[in-house]
């Protein structure tokens, strides 16, 4: 008597019932692997809420483990640097300051650098307007870092931090508006130095943000720090060594969490960086809680940093003697944002044609700028910024380059994602940082 | 569609025109609106009588530095040529510009120079913080310029290494396997330059679309964009206004 290899037929109600069974089912399913066979791609972004910016990703997948991951960029790709080169040198800065668009103050800083380096005048630069520049760089430096922390909390699931660190950012861009006008793209910093001097009422409102601010990075440490998600989805995620970092060229916060205290501030100062105390902070681990802890850290080094350059204001000019360089106008904040002062206009219109022509001459010529290339970096809160800035000799830049860190920084991701699990790829991409307005330029 | 030609016209109000770029082919086929350095106002054929408007700039010829350099860039140049027996065939040039070092390298050594930078004891650039490029129309028969920025974290020292390429054969080898950072800064290069960095592992656009025709940094590829109404006038985009050169 043979047996079936399929299970009776049995009449139902609903008519006929097949079971289907067999000892060749059995086989076919303990052959294959669920979990290791079946490799799916998913394609994630570049509109997705986890991405932090327009970036998008394709995963290979088995499973929940990432085997292959690639980023695609340039979403976001403007044009700012050809852009540059059909303006002076002195509308330069309104474009770069729309590159990396949390981080405006480095981008005008590396530029003015660069060009004054150019122009041979880097000694001539005011003290005063060097520091306001340290100033401005550390209170952006705190801000980006608050928006990395609101960010980077919202896309672990932790939403209160989002609220928190975007409300005390607010706080800076109220700063910065008292001073330059515009909550971003400042267009602050400018090769000479800087567009106007910082009012009174500004020192002001930074003294009582310096006071508000420890209370308040004691209350994120106390949300997250001890918090058990946060540990589970930071510690040992997305680890990356001092060699992977300096082989991808990463640099920043991200090399220093790795254990490497390379920070151009200290090892290449420029700005007067070398005078001011502070501390860089580091961390052994190289994986997201690292660079959540090295983060925080810097905060708190920027604040003192703040403090410093707060003392040392004295009174002086803002910009570079030379007035074949140093824009003509005293600039003023108006109800509509940052222009001409009312005294400079009523001179060029009212007393003296010289004047008048100069400040002609200066805004639609320019100055030129001798021949030559330079390099410039200097430690944004993501880590080097660079500009390469080549003049022919003319009003325009003939090319200006930006070392941008979130485009470099973002191909260690492939690195610290393939091998771990999906969800770690967002904790591991929000902690290199990346912002995509200056990854794509 | 209007030519080039007709694009000028008699100075003072600009004409309207068919905007380079939207014409729905390939974007870079109007030549640049005034060739690098010649003219001083940036437009041509505009009846200016001045004389200005056919100045040419002279580009001054990159100099080679003498002996000695000064500061750390003797001991660059020393260490560089006692670990690399072929310095001699391939450094072209060595210039030294306020304050920086520039190492001309023959496109073809680059990769080897790299090497050698990277891994001497005593050069030690372990860090590659830039490639990007530069076309130098009009001034170099190779226009096309790759920049190495290196940077040594030991001895915190940074050198440029450039090479030159032509339009006709934009080939030189890729740095990858020495800096797998340079892996997208290449790619940058190549979408925005055309220059072919042969060894490359996935040589694509990086920044412009897949589909993009053309290199959009070269000096002859132009601006592009629309002119604009302002108070009744027209405002030519940027790359056809006059402007000082």
């Amino acid at each position: 008597m043979t047996t079936s290899n399929y299970a009776t037929e049995r009449e139902t109600t609903e008519g006929r019932v097949f079971t289907v069974t067999g000892g060749d089912w059995d086989t076919i399913v303990s052959g294959t692997d669920p979990i290791n066979d079946e490799r799916i791609v998913v394609n994630m972004g570049p509109q997705h809420p986890s991405t932090h910016g327009v970036l998008r990703l394709i995963l290979e997948l088995e499973g929940e483990t990432v085997r292959e991951a690639r980023s695609v960029v340039g979403y976001l790709h403007t044009g700012i640097e050809k852009n540059l080169e059909y303006r002076n040198w002195v509308q330069g800065s309104t474009f770069v300051t729309r590159m990396d668009y949390l981080a405006p103050i480095f981008n005008e800083t590396a530029y003015a650098l660069a060009v004054e380096k150019l122009l041979g005048i880097t000694d001539d630069i005011t003290e005063r307007a060097t520091t306001i520049r340290v100033l401005m760089m550390e209170l952006n430096r705190i801000s980006s870092h608050l928006v990395w922390l609101a960010t980077t909390g919202m896309e672990l699931g932790a939403i209160s931090i989002m609220l928190y660190g975007f409300r005390e950012r607010e706080y800076i861009l109220d700063i910065f508006e008292t001073i330059t006008g515009l909550r971003m793209n400042h267009a602050y910093v400018r090769p000479g130095g800087v567009a106007q001097d910082v009012p009174d009422e500004a020192i002001v409102k930074i003294r009582e943000f310096l006071k508000m601010m420890p209370k308040k990075l004691k209350e994120y440490e106390d949300l997250l720090s001890g918090q058990p998600i946060w540990l589970e989805r930071t510690k040992n995620v997305a680890v990356l060594d001092v060699t992977g970092c300096v082989a991808l060229g990463v640099t920043g916060p991200v090399l220093r969490s790795a254990g490497l205290a390379w920070d151009l501030r200290k090892t290449m100062p420029y700005c007067g960086y070398e005078t001011y105390e502070f501390d860089v902070p580091t961390h052994p681990d190289g994986d997201v809680w690292g660079r959540y802890q090295v983060r925080l850290a810097e905060i708190r080094e920027s604040m003192k940093l703040v403090e410093q350059a707060l003392d040392r204001l004295k009174p002086g000019p803002v910009m570079v003697a030379d007035r074949k360089i140093a824009w003509p106008a005293q600039l003023a904040i108006g109800v509509d944002g940052m222009g001409n002062s009312l005294e400079h206009v009523a001179k060029i219109m009212g007393q003296s044609m010289e004047s008048l022509i100069h400040h002609f001459k200066l805004v639609t010529e320019g100055f030129r700028v001798p021949p030559g290339q330079v390099y410039v970096g200097i430690e944004s809160p993501r880590g080097e910024l660079g500009v390469h800035a080549v003049s022919d000799g003319g009003t325009r830049p003939y090319r200006v380059h930006y070392r941008e860190p979130s485009f470099v920084n973002l191909q260690a991701l492939p690195a610290m994602a393939e091998g771990g699990l999906i969800a770690d790829v967002i904790a591991g991409g929000a902690s290199l940082d990346p912002v995509m307005g200056g990854c794509d330029r | 569609m209007t030519s080039p030609t007709d694009r000028n016209n008699d100075g003072g109000v600009p004409l309207p025109v068919v905007p380079a770029g939207a014409s729905g082919t390939a974007p870079a086929e109007y030549p640049p609106a005034s060739p690098a350095g010649r003219g001083m106002f940036g437009n041509q054929g505009s009846g200016d009588v001045s004389g200005y408007g056919g100045l040419v700039r002279q580009r001054q010829p990159i100099e080679e530095a003498a002996r000695p350099y000064g500061g750390y860039f003797d001991e660059v140049r020393d260490a560089l040529e006692e670990a690399y027996p072929a310095f001699g065939d391939a450094i072209e040039k060595v210039v030294v510009d306020r304050g920086e070092l520039t190492l001309h390298v023959r496109p073809e050594r680059i990769a080897e120079v790299c090497q050698v930078m990277r891994d001497d004891m005593a050069l030690r650039f372990e860090l590659c913080s830039s490639v990007s490029g530069v076309d130098y129309l009009g001034a170099d028969e190779r226009r096309l310029h790759v920049v190495y920025q290196l940077t040594s974290m030991t001895y915190r020292r940074r050198v440029r290494l450039e090479a030159a390429v032509s339009v006709e054969a934009p080939h030189l080898p890729s740095v990858t396997a020495v800096y797998p950072t340079a892996d997208w800064q290449e790619r940058e290069a190549y979408d925005m330059f055309g220059i072919v960095f042969d060894g490359h592992p996935n040589l694509t656009r990086v920044l412009m679309p897949d589909d993009w025709e053309g290199h959009p940094q070269r000096k002859d590829y132009p601006l592009g964009g629309v002119p604009v109404e302002y108070k009744g006038a027209e405002i030519p985009p940027p790359d056809r206004r006059r402007s000082y050169q």
